[in-house]
């Protein structure tokens, strides 16, 4: 780990006391949930202008913490990346929003309300992004089926053709 | 299915302004079906007369559950996925995730490879501009851009066919390498292009640049400022014209770009201008890293030779017992990832262009996530469009250059 | 002897009503723009100078879908856009064509998962289908050069 890095690392480790692990060169740091928006708000002053990107993963059937919530900065000024992880339990999945620190994490909660279900209090415009509004579940989870339809080989051909909705006039 | 959804004005009641609610601003719906969207967004706009008073974009029409699916398949399965999301720029896609499973793997890439990786990145990038500025040309009516760039566009398309046979989705850059060796013909189709672009470029630039007309419709128009680019994770063309000089083939360099000398333009004023002359120098320092990777590329294997996660040869399979194993055992279960997690950028020709992905040890990815340059550069969009004519906002919207395939996936 | 070797210099054609229909259908059917994804890239260079479409009587394209005659549905349509699809398709007015260019409109292409409708003839009724991913130019001419030939051979007897 580069020392800009990892005295970086050490003043969020002090203040929210949690492990950094690195791998392949990357640093990765596990925060509690309800310290957040603050650990935002600091990495923020310390130098990590973007937010690159933030997403969740899924780990069904394992219901506590279910989901992991990644927020992954860019520092342009020090050329430098961290990554945070948050653990968010199964049951009523939720996460204050930090859309006042970063704005375009306005559309990225959306997209995880969307595809997970995790839901983000204090959020100005909580609603599906990617699905249609009218869409039961959340489709990333490990639980949500992919959907896929069954491949016509001869043998059973016939049967899925009758099945297929076929557009009228 | 077919059922359209009726979205009520209180569902949106928080997002435009009150004179909506009373009726003295009108809502108009720029449908996911019109001709300068560039693809399928939709626009909610409230319109004072022809000014426009909110912008609200509507995503989602394009959706293809590319994340789901990926972790329905294996690594090599997975990545001709991957080519579908930024359909303007394949080649760009297929690095990102090659590097990104290289990563997670610890693969080695020969330099030759490299070499080719850079070459084929950096025309895609010529001609996905192209693309852009002929798009962004016909939407402000100067059609015989939109001819002169699809006609250049072609002999790109030529050279990536040579390669791998496919026009656009090509999946030749793989994990370890690219799919095969550069035909014999390649250098020289490749010296035809650098020899004749330069001239062409000069062209577009001399119907364009210092026409009145054109600098009627952009120059002052949808200003987007340093720090609220930044704000709103902005990168790319978008983020340069604004003023910030971030460019990962120079602050971040991968796959060989720290040999090659170019400029990363800037321009300060963050107008549709701006985009314009960014892009522009873009497409010629372009071909300068061609210029200079195909002069110093390097003789050698095209693949790594780790064959527990690249395919050995073709040749080989019918004189060795070792490569025809890994061959059957990585065609039909793949290799098996060791568990970890890495997010891995490249510069595509619209930003940062990364993925997430996280292996739990198994053959196939356990969560793959794009993260994509258009979902944040759109999200600059309401910012820039307050106050704005309508005319205007098509000339933001073709400059922001937007792919709907990369924002929903 | 016919009518024409008696008119022909005056610049008279005889043929059947039927004929003269179809061949106007024909000669200037204007397509809508209804680029979805990748397959779009591939029509609007088919549109362009290297393989013009406009040989074909495809001078534009009409965005309106009230002005169109052929509705080429290029790129993957997703279950949020196949109310929209189903909608601009009831808009367009008679004689009208649906052209399925590329895989992914024909059958689902590439994704087989919750998103995307396997094939649009789940929504549209369709005449054509061009495969690949994307079609070459080349390719969705030789499937409009097809439609041609059914609409050619298309008759009035039923009504239409």
């Amino acid at each position: 780990m580069e020392e800009k890095l990892a005295s970086i690392v050490q003043s969020l480790e002090k203040d929210y006391g949690t492990q950094a692990s690195e791998q392949h060169g990357e640093v990765s740091l596990v925060v509690p949930s309800e310290k957040i928006v603050a650990a935002c708000q600091q990495v923020r002053e310390l130098g990590f202008e973007l937010l690159s990107t933030m997403t969740a993963v899924d780990y069904w059937p394992q219901e506590d913490p279910r989901f992991h919530v990644l927020y992954q900065f860019t520092s342009l000024s020090l050329h430098l990346n961290l990554r945070l992880r948050v653990m968010v339990p199964g049951v009523n999945p939720r996460l204050p929003t930090i859309t006042s620190i970063y704005r375009n994490a306005n559309w990225r909660e959306r997209e995880l309300w969307d595809m997970f279900g995790i839901k983000f209090t204090g959020h100005p415009d909580l609603r599906r992004i990617l699905m249609p509004v009218d869409w039961e579940g959340h489709p990333l989870r490990k639980d949500y089926p992919l959907g896929y339809e069954e491949p016509q080989f001869t043998f059973n051909f016939d049967q899925i053709n009758l099945r297929k909705p076929y557009a009228k006039e | 299915m077919t059922d359209l959804q009726e979205v009520s004005v209180d569902e949106l009641k928080h997002l435009v302004s009150e004179r909506a609610v009373k009726g003295e601003t009108m809502l108009l719906n720029m449908g996911p079906q019109h001709p300068s969207t560039h693809g399928v967004l939709r626009l909610l706009l409230e319109l004072d007369g022809e000014i426009v008073v909110n912008c609200i974009p509507d995503v989602g029409y394009l959706h293809t559950g590319v994340e789901k699916n990926m972790e329905a398949k294996t690594y090599q399965k997975a990545e001709v996925m991957s080519d579908r999301l930024d359909y303007m720029n394949p080649p760009g896609n297929n690095l990102a995730y090659s590097m990104a499973v290289e990563k997670l793997v610890g693969l080695d890439v020969p330099p030759r490879a490299q070499a080719i990786r850079v070459i084929l990145a950096e025309l895609t990038r010529f001609q996905s501009h192209l693309v852009w500025l002929g798009t962004a040309a016909l939407d402000l009516a100067a059609m015989s851009v939109f001819l002169y760039c699809f006609r250049e566009r072609e002999y790109i398309l030529d050279i990536m066919e040579m390669c791998s046979g496919q026009r656009m989705m090509t999946t030749y850059i793989r994990p370890g390498g690219v799919w095969r060796d550069v035909p014999v013909e390649f250098e020289a189709a490749v010296r035809q292009i650098l020899k004749t672009f330069p001239r062409r470029v000069d062209e577009y630039e001399a119907l364009l640049t210092r026409n009145p007309l054109w600098l009627d419709r952009t120059l002052g128009i949808g200003k987007l400022s340093a720090e609220d680019a930044l704000n709103l994770g902005v990168t790319g063309p978008l983020l340069r014209a604004s003023g910030v000089k971030w460019d990962l083939r120079k602050d971040q360099p991968y796959s060989g770009y720290e040999q090659y000398d170019f400029v990363v333009p800037t321009h300060p004023e963050g107008d549709v201008y701006a985009r314009y002359l960014v892009r522009m120098e873009e497409m010629r320092q372009s071909l300068r890293i061609v210029e200079q990777a195909l002069n110093r590329m390097p003789y050698g294997p095209v693949r790594s030779n780790n064959y527990k996660f690249v395919p050995p040869p073709r040749s080989e399979i019918g004189v060795s017992m070792e490569a025809l194993i890994h061959h059957f055992k990585l065609w039909t279960e793949g290799f098996e990832a060791p568990k970890g997690a890495i997010y891995s950028a490249v510069e595509s020709p619209r930003g940062e262009l990364g993925v997430y992905l996280e292996s739990d040890g198994s053959a196939k990815p356990y969560r793959v996530h794009w993260r994509t340059p258009s979902y944040d550069n759109l999200q600059s969009m309401p910012l820039m469009c307050k106050g704005v004519l309508v005319a205007d906002l098509i000339a933001i919207i073709g400059s922001v250059d937007i792919v709907l395939g990369d924002i929903d996936r | 002897m016919g009518v024409e070797q008696k008119l022909g210099n005056m610049g008279v054609v005889t043929t059947t009503l039927e004929e003269v229909i179809n061949w106007s259908r024909t000669n200037a059917m204007w397509p809508m723009l209804f680029g979805l994804a990748c397959c779009a890239i591939e029509m609007m260079s088919a549109q362009a100078s290297h393989y013009d479409m406009s040989r074909f009587g495809m001078e534009l394209m009409r965005a309106s879908p009230r002005q169109s005659d052929l509705m080429i549905v290029a790129g993957r349509v997703s279950r949020k856009m196949a109310p929209v699809l189903r909608r601009l398709y009831d808009q367009m007015p008679e004689p009208k064509w649906v052209i399925s260019m590329g895989d992914c409109a024909s059958c689902g292409g590439v994704f087989n998962n919750y998103a995307v409708v396997q094939g649009v003839d789940e929504v549209v009724p369709v005449d054509v289908y061009v495969a690949g991913c994307p079609p070459r130019p080349e390719a969705l001419i030789h499937g409009i050069v097809t439609l041609y030939e059914k609409v050619r051979s298309e008759k009035i007897a039923n009504g239409k």
